[in-house]
């Protein structure tokens, strides 16, 4: 069960200053000082600085982690700030990683940041998380997910999985020697779109909190060697409810990572997903910009214009002149409009209506066309009184 | 056989119901009745042709029904199952 990730023998040595920081822990017998010093010489890749990246950077830095890799290419904007603790106002405009350097070095200066400033991609995942001892999944995309945990495979290294959505998380621990993997969970990504993100439907703010410090945990017992990691078992969390579940997970024989390792390079996750430029195309989607709207508006051209949110995102920011139809409703609303007009449909971005789009399509509507970016958009180009969310 | 269904958020809303109590002999028949039930919940819990996703994990009694048979596998009274898909914000 334990796993050495070091000979003792080449473990660095504490500073008498860092003797006195670890005191609480030096005082376990679980951990001690052999283990500190474990913890010292470890390394761990921490993929994405965001919501999970976010408590798992602070708390790893702060129990002394020697050496943290953060690949991010982020930078801060003010919607982080409600759940990526990480990053503070000052730092909105910054990159992630340069606010995360800034706030560990504050927490705790003996810890090694390397940083990556870049996407983590099948072309330099491998090279990237070679020297690490543990990966760290705090992705928020399918895509990079299945990436992580290929590469953790290949590798032989454990991935240590984080996932949230609303008020929901998941965590597990894939990819070690004898346990399941990510793809004996899910061997396949749900369709593009089916699954909406975190900007689009929403997280809790305190949950990342909640599943980064369950993965902060799991890595430093695997570390340590102490405990029973979550491997073998999917822990799930409901916050509405304060439901933990842990749920049994089996090593698929037929997985092609960990079972049949008939994956034995990494592949194009876009692909994989459905994403992308390698996606087949769905029927044509004719968009019109912000700015080509307020034109038409400001012409008095007769035509309608749908908006697709919900009531909740009505009541933030509107565009004048919008009839509400959220999308779960668009069926029912349909008979209540003439095929024949001329109709603009728009969401915040323009995933939800774009979908709409085909749906109106698909029940004979022939001059239907999509909001190009959205209301986000219409605020950017058009009205900035408009309040982004 | 009854048994109950838990679904997470994202789906308890098609059905108005975190919970839900259902008959069947294996949990495709179960997974059916609720189907019926709730039409707009039918097209997220299963595909076109009946069977499971690829992305939505069927959990009874805490053990993943692919091992066990997949849809066939069968239930008793009191059974507990739990409906996980996948998600991926972080």
């Amino acid at each position: 069960m334990t796993r050495q990730i070091r000979n003792d023998s080449e473990l660095p040595e504490l500073e008498s200053d860092e003797i006195l920081r670890y005191s609480r822990h030096l005082i376990l017998p679980e951990v001690a000082l052999d283990g500190q010093r474990r913890l010292k010489g470890a390394r761990v890749l921490l993929i994405g600085a965001g919501g999970l990246g976010s408590p798992l950077a602070l708390y790893l830095a702060a129990a002394g982690v020697g050496t943290l890799g953060l690949v991010d290419f982020d930078v801060v904007d003010v919607t982080n700030l409600q759940r990526q603790v990480l990053h503070g106002t000052k730092d909105v405009g910054r990159p992630k990683l340069e606010s995360a350097k800034d706030r560990i070095r504050d927490i705790n200066p003996h810890v090694h940041v390397e940083g990556y400033p870049v996407k983590l991609t099948s072309a330099n995942a491998l090279e990237i998380a070679r020297d690490y001892d543990v990966v760290v999944d705090g992705t928020d995309n399918f895509q990079t997910r299945y990436l992580t945990n290929d590469l953790c495979v290949l590798l032989g290294k454990p991935n240590v999985y984080g996932s949230i959505f609303r008020f929901e998380g998941q965590a597990s621990v894939f990819a070690t020697e004898d346990g399941p993997c990510y793809r004996c969970l899910y061997p396949e990504p749900p369709p593009p779109g089916l699954v909406p993100s975190c900007a689009e439907g929403g997280v809790l703010g305190v949950l990342p909190g909640l599943v980064g410090t369950i993965q902060a945990t799991e890595t430093v017992k695997l570390l340590l060697g102490v405990g029973e990691p979550l491997i073998g078992r999917l822990l799930t969390i409901d916050t509405l409810t304060m439901q933990f579940r842990t749920l049994k997970l089996r090593k698929d024989p037929t997985c092609p990572a960990c079972g049949t390792r008939e994956i034995r390079e990494l592949i194009d996750y876009d692909q994989f997903c459905g994403v992308g430029a390698a996606a087949p195309k769905e029927a044509t989607l004719e968009e019109l910009t912000p700015s080509e709207l307020a034109a038409k508006l400001k012409r008095g051209d007769d035509f309608d214009l749908i908006d697709v949110r919900e009531p909740h995102e009505w009541a933030i920011a509107r565009i004048p002149g919008a009839r509400l139809i959220p999308l779960g409703t668009v069926a029912d609303a349909i008979a209540s409009l003439d095929p024949a007009r001329e109709i603009v449909v728009h969401c915040k971005m323009g995933g939800r209506s774009a979908k709409a789009v085909h749906q109106l399509q698909a029940a004979g509507f022939a001059r239907v066309r999509n909001l190009a970016g959205g209301i986000a958009r219409w605020s950017d180009d058009v009205d900035p009184r408009v309040p982004k969310y | 056989m009854a048994v109950t269904l838990h679904l997470p958020t994202i789906l308890a809303k098609l059905a108005d119901s975190r919970a839900l109590e259902a008959n069947g002999a294996t949990v495709g028949e179960v997974v059916s009745e609720i189907a019926g039930r709730y039409p707009s919940l039918a097209p997220r819990l299963r595909d076109e042709q009946g069977n499971p996703y690829p992305f939505v994990t069927f959990y009874l009694n805490d053990e993943d029904i692919r091992f066990h048979g997949g849809f066939a596998a069968t239930v008793a009274d009191g059974d507990e199952i739990a409906i996980v898909p996948a998600i991926a914000g972080g």
